[in-house]
């Protein structure tokens, strides 16, 4: 390398940064190993498989959402056939007696993915934008449907089960419990968030990139996009695959549910309020989305509306997701500034949550007439017990609602104005927005 | 000398509205080619022909004697031509530096790699850091592309441009909506990175077509009426007619 690319040229990272950046991951896989020790119980257990699942499905989403522009519909696909294929390699092993311990079974999930991204990706990719979405959709109307047409691959409405007991034993794991599960998922999380970091980092991941912002330029600096987004298309299918068959692992279990609309829509959801715009983004969100999808659908009956709503929220005011709401505070919290707009936000958070409160009074007290009118109107909503049929909720709920409405709208106004100040300051200091 | 690139008899026809029509042209290797003529005569839809975003309706064009018409824009750019855009065309969201990265990264053979760290690549940081001094926008490196100025989008257009080392460059209107200032720098910039390289350029501010060009075509409603030295088109009286008016001459 010249002198003079030393000069112009990004700096390498220094020892520090370097030290940093494997810390991060060093410390993350201490965190997972720590992790059952803090939480031990069966459920806990549980929840934190499916996180690590949701991060790698998430993940592999945004490939193709943040990394490279492609907005689909239908990523559950690749996962549901990565379970269905890992489920079938299980029984497969299990009858044959094949020396296949089941932590490489989520390869052949992931060679589903791979497989069948490599065969559908190849019309779709053609085209990014609506087109893509379309086709997307399609496909995926077009496997669901045969999940319930091909019984002896999907097996119907019922599915297909695997005991996981059964294939080779691994140092005399006998991946029963859900402790040896977790860890089992817990590597696979943190290999397959490797791989797709390591991903955004080479050649192809920086034209993926390129491909999002500006696909017609990139056909003038000699690429074609097309085959740019093959790529993306084949390494999402790929990591959805290891995703599905380690959730296929976890249930024991793979049925259309698995490659349905529902997963789809649940993917994109848990990419998009985590924030395209950042690695880490669906990380977030698919810790964030499968705590409130399990907490929840304890607390009401109608959880999936409210998610419905979190999700018209997020894309009408935080369209950067929650990652992309924190990292706004980043140039704040490096110029000393944040403490001026903390204030504000905790004036604003009182009529925002009484603006909230009345609006799940209202719903709750909706769908008690609605969904169960013969059930007593005693009811009780988010651990909280009131009378559905007392006329005065509704006054209750209308005074919060319209209140909280107006106050939030003058009170989120202060925050601006004293964001507009800290950020000003900030850059004053001389930090770089 | 050898030809660069090569027009024979091309036409565009829209539907029923012909652009361009039964264009003939060619540019010497190593030359400096201008392309003027009216709004509305077809110069953008010219360099959209030639490289590769349109295909011609009749005819062909030749990129060293070889048919390039038919090929899409990669093939083409990857067969050493390359162009730039009227309306600037970058990648808006990534820095100065990635930008001239990625032009420069299928020119030293890295291509879809996804095995390589792309930080790890010294002659990739090499030709980056070359274009990216050569185009002055050293302190603007980490500055994501859309929140620059108007003129240092136009030198990055320019540094996309060139950075994959193609030796027939075209550029569509580089110095547009330019102070006098700004264009007598971007001219010494095109000047200076075309150097033994073929240009063929649209431009409307005559100053700069004349003080650049070593031969000039004019064209108007698609057909092209003159070619030669400046000196010649200064003095055709076809083209004082159709396009260059009284305050040129």
């Amino acid at each position: 390398m010249s002198d003079a690319t030393a000069t112009i040229a990004p700096p390498r990272p220094a020892a520090s940064d370097r030290l940093k950046f494997y810390g991060i991951w060093i410390g993350a896989a201490l965190a997972l190993l720590v992790l059952p020790k803090l939480f031990s119980s069966g459920g806990s257990l549980t929840t934190f498989s499916l996180i690590g699942i949701s991060i790698i499905f998430s993940l592999s989403y945004n490939i193709l959402l943040g990394q490279t522009g492609m907005l689909s519909f239908g990523h559950a696909v690749y996962y549901g056939l990565g379970g269905f294929l890992a489920i079938h390699a299980i029984n497969i092993v299990a009858r044959n007696k094949f020396a296949i311990p089941l932590p490489v079974i989520p390869l052949v999930g992931g060679a589903a993915g791979l497989i069948f991204a490599m065969l559908l990706g190849w019309v779709s990719t053609r085209r990014s934008g609506t087109a893509f979405a379309m086709i997307s959709l399609g496909v995926a109307e077009l496997m669901a449907s045969s999940a319930l047409i091909l019984r002896t691959f999907f097996g119907g409405e019922a599915g297909v089960s695997a005991n996981r007991t059964k294939v080779l034993r691994l140092f005399d794991w006998s991946f029963g419990p859900q402790i040896q599960i977790y860890y089992l998922v817990a590597a696979w999380t943190l290999i397959a968030v490797i791989a797709m970091y390591a991903l955004t980092r080479t050649p192809l991941g920086r034209m993926c990139n390129a491909v999002r912002d500006n696909p017609e330029r990139v056909q003038f600096v000699g690429y074609d996009p097309h085959i740019i987004r093959y790529f993306a298309f084949c390494f999402s299918g790929l990591f959805a695959g290891i995703a599905g068959a380690l959730a296929a692992i976890n249930f024991e279990i793979a049925n259309s549910a698995y490659l349905g609309a529902v997963q789809s829509g649940t993917v994109l959801f848990a990419t998009y309020i985590g924030g395209v715009g950042f690695f880490i983004g669906p990380i977030v969100g698919a810790i964030f989305v499968t705590l409130l999808s399990l907490g929840l659908s304890d607390l009401t009956q109608v959880w999936q509306l409210y998610f419905g709503l979190i999700f018209i929220a997020v894309v009408m005011f935080a369209p950067g997701g929650i990652t992309g709401l924190l990292m706004m505070h980043r140039p704040l919290l490096k110029g000393g500034t944040l403490s001026r707009v903390l204030p504000s936000y905790l004036v604003a958070f009182l009529p925002t949550l009484a603006m909230i409160t009345g609006l799940m009074l209202m719903i709750e007290t909706t769908v008690h007439f609605t969904v169960n009118p013969n059930e007593d109107s005693h009811i009780k909503a988010f651990g909280i017990p009131f009378d559905a049929a007392n006329p005065a909720i509704w006054a209750v709920a209308a005074v919060l609602l319209i209140g909280g409405f107006l106050l939030a709208r003058k009170t989120w106004a202060r925050v601006a104005a004293s964001w507009d100040d800290a950020l000003t300051a900030a850059r004053e200091k001389g930090v770089a927005a | 000398m050898s030809t660069a690139i090569e027009l024979r008899g091309v036409e565009k026809t829209f539907g029923i509205t012909s652009v361009i029509r039964n264009v003939n042209l060619t540019v010497a290797q190593g030359e400096r080619h201008a392309l003027i003529g009216p709004n509305g005569a077809g110069k953008s839809t010219l360099f959209n022909l030639i490289s590769g975003y349109m295909k011609p309706s009749v005819g062909s064009i030749l990129l060293r004697d070889q048919v390039i018409s038919g090929l899409p824009p990669f093939q083409i750019n990857r067969r050493g031509l390359s162009r730039s855009f009227q309306v600037t065309n970058v990648f808006a969201k990534m820095s100065v530096w990635e930008n001239l990265r990625c032009a420069v990264l299928w020119a030293t053979g890295h291509r879809y790699a996804f095995w390589k760290n792309v930080d790890n690549l010294p002659e990739v940081r090499d030709r980056t850091a070359q274009i990216l001094q050569d185009i002055n926008l050293v302190s603007r490196r980490d500055v994501p592309a859309g929140l620059l100025t108007y003129a240092e989008q136009r030198a990055l257009e320019i540094g996309i441009t060139v950075a994959g080392g193609a030796d027939v460059i075209l550029l569509d209107e580089p110095t547009a909506g330019m102070s006098h200032a700004e264009t007598e720098r971007a001219v010494a910039l095109i000047r200076r990175l075309t150097e033994g390289r073929t240009l063929l350029i649209v431009e409307h501010d005559m100053s700069v077509v004349f003080g650049l060009a070593d031969r000039i075509s004019v064209l108007v409603y698609g057909q092209i009426i003159a070619s030669g030295t400046p000196e010649e088109i200064r003095g055709n009286p076809k083209v004082k007619e159709a396009y260059l008016g009284e305050e040129v001459v």
